[in-house]
């Protein structure tokens, strides 16, 4: 049996697509949690059975607890030992897999970007070493467990699919944490590695004030502003949370615009886990040009207002 | 107060480079503590420094870490040097630290080498004590500690009675950098070495190897093609 669970749903949705594939091809059978919504969903994304997990003298509020959720999934394992088990790669995720794990006492590989099972070896792949690396590694026990950021793979959607609805009842977990208050994050404040578009300055920016310009195209595309070392360590035109690459924040946007940015190693390293990476550069020479999908030579002072003006009368 | 901060010695990235087999060279590499664990003991120290106690600095790594950690203000460092993975870390940390006494455990949220996030979770599951992750905010008082974990799209704050494990952000704090008299009134503290067993690690590592990038490299001609390049993207 395979177990995927992320209280992200989309994330949850995209695992099941990847775990079906691993179902059919080990005869498994696939399975998913569900935290009270969208159980018919996840049927029709892959999964073969799902457990709705409801609670007797349920006070849970709206935020789920990573002991509630340790708790839950170890007693699914007691009961149904799973032999594999993926989970999203959120900040929720990445607490309570390796708890887990070490609950079992077996070994947990978080982030994964990509598995696979030939002959009867289940290996897994992840960046190491500032991501200029793969790892691949084997696990020596069962249930393996398996991080699996968002965004890794593609959903796949059928809604034709019969699948079943297990509901599971839980006693509440004891917990030793209060959660007092939850304050929202304006939308400034995102993290740049979690950030879904990234428009980033680099050294070709003449001056502080032309950041606008970045700023301006980022803001169209509902994205954040990210810069490369100089302008963030340098030249301090932008604080230090806007500083992509090895030293500063790795990141992993589904569009990466580099505007101005020579593409040195530690840049690039940084960018590595971007889906598509777009260059604007008046150097055709640019390192950035053999690291990016889509590249554009020219000046950055004609090119960038142009791209704003365009992609505003698109929206 | 007695504050435990678990910290590992990395490599310097930027200095390991690639033999012919796309194998990593750490040979003459330099190594440093780790960015967030100094984050940690740099919150540990400031604890410390108002509410009185002992900080003890739990290394995995060599001497040099150990001083490192001494001259920031650790009153002792306590040094392991196994090779393995979360699994066995987990497992050596706990070890080490059932013998101790603590109020509160101190990680970063990660090590920038591996960012696995597995050693503070684990650990507090192998002690059993509450775990919160992923601080940029935290207070002793009361007998517990108050944390505002940084969330995807919130900011959480939450209380948990001591003992507890919190792990940091970097944001939480700029680690100070230690003054000559620090550095040599290190020498002084003590360092305790241990070679614990090797434990089970959990996994294998059959490769390491260098990244091959594998992008389009499609060179456009006009902004309207950009334009719309971005649109299918986005």
């Amino acid at each position: 049996m395979i177990l995927i669970f992320s209280e992200d749903n989309e994330t949850a949705f995209e695992m099941l697509a990847k775990g079906r594939e691993l179902a059919e091809s080990s005869r498994s059978e696939l399975t998913s949690i569900s935290f009270g919504d969208g159980e018919n969903d996840h049927i029709s994304c892959g999964a073969d059975k799902v457990f709705s997990i409801q609670f007797q003298d349920s006070k849970m509020g709206h935020s789920l607890l990573a002991d509630t959720v340790v708790d839950v999934i170890s007693q699914l394992i007691d009961q149904y030992k799973p032999e594999t088990l993926l989970i999203g790669s959120t900040k929720l995720g990445r607490e309570v897999a390796p708890r887990i794990a070490q609950r079992f006492g077996v070994g947990c590989v978080t982030d994964c970007i990509d598995f696979s099972k030939d002959n009867e070896q289940f290996t897994v792949k992840r960046f190491v070493l500032g991501g200029r690396f793969i790892m691949t590694q084997k696990f020596l026990h069962k249930p393996r467990i398996v991080t699996i950021p968002p965004r890794r793979f593609e959903k796949k959607i059928d809604i034709s699919r019969k699948g079943e609805i297990i509901k599971t009842s839980f006693k509440p977990v004891e917990t030793k944490i209060q959660v007092v208050e939850i304050k929202k994050k304006a939308p400034h404040e995102l993290k740049i590695e979690e950030a879904n578009i990234i428009v980033s300055a680099g050294r070709g920016m003449k001056k502080k004030e032309d950041i606008k310009l970045i700023e301006d195209l980022a803001q169209v595309l509902g994205g954040v502003v990210g810069c490369s070392r100089s302008i963030a360590a340098d030249l301090k035109w932008l604080s230090e949370e806007h500083w992509v690459g090895l030293s500063g924040h790795n990141v992993k946007p589904r569009l990466y615009i580099a505007i101005g940015i020579s593409g040195q190693v530690q840049h690039i390293a940084g960018i590595r886990d971007s889906k598509t990476i777009i260059a604007i550069n008046k150097d055709p020479n640019a390192a950035i040009f053999k690291a990016c999908d889509y590249g554009m030579v020219g000046d950055l002072y004609d090119i960038v207002p142009k791209l704003t003006e365009i992609l505003k009368k698109q929206s | 107060m007695d504050i435990i901060v678990c910290l590992k010695q990395i490599y310097d990235l930027a200095q390991i480079k690639i033999d012919t087999s796309k194998r990593p060279v750490t040979e003459g590499v330099a190594r440093k503590l780790g960015d967030f664990d100094k984050n940690a003991l740099e919150e540990a120290i400031r604890i410390k420094e108002k509410h009185g106690g002992n900080v003890f600095a739990v290394i995995k790594g060599a001497k040099d870490a150990a001083k490192e950690a001494l001259a920031m203000g650790a009153d002792e460092a306590i040094l392991y040097n196994a090779g393995t993975e979360s699994l066995g870390t987990a497992h050596i940390l706990a070890e080490i630290i059932r013998k101790m006494k603590y109020d509160l455990i101190l990680c970063g949220e990660a090590s920038i080498d591996e960012y696995s996030f597995q050693t503070g979770p684990r650990l507090a599951q192998a002690l059993g004590i509450p775990v919160m992750t992923y601080a940029r905010k935290m207070e002793v008082r009361d007998g517990g500690v108050v944390v505002e974990r940084d969330l995807e799209k919130t900011y959480e704050v939450a209380i948990a009675k001591l003992p507890a494990l919190v792990t940091v952000t970097k944001e939480i704090n700029e680690p100070r950098i230690p003054t000559l008299i620090q550095i040599l009134g290190a020498s002084k503290k003590k360092i305790t070495e241990t070679s614990p067993s090797k434990p089970d690690a959990g996994v294998e590592t059959l490769s390491i190897l260098a990244v091959e990038m594998k992008r389009k490299e499609v060179i456009l001609k006009d902004v309207e093609a950009l334009a719309k390049v971005i649109i299918t993207e986005k």
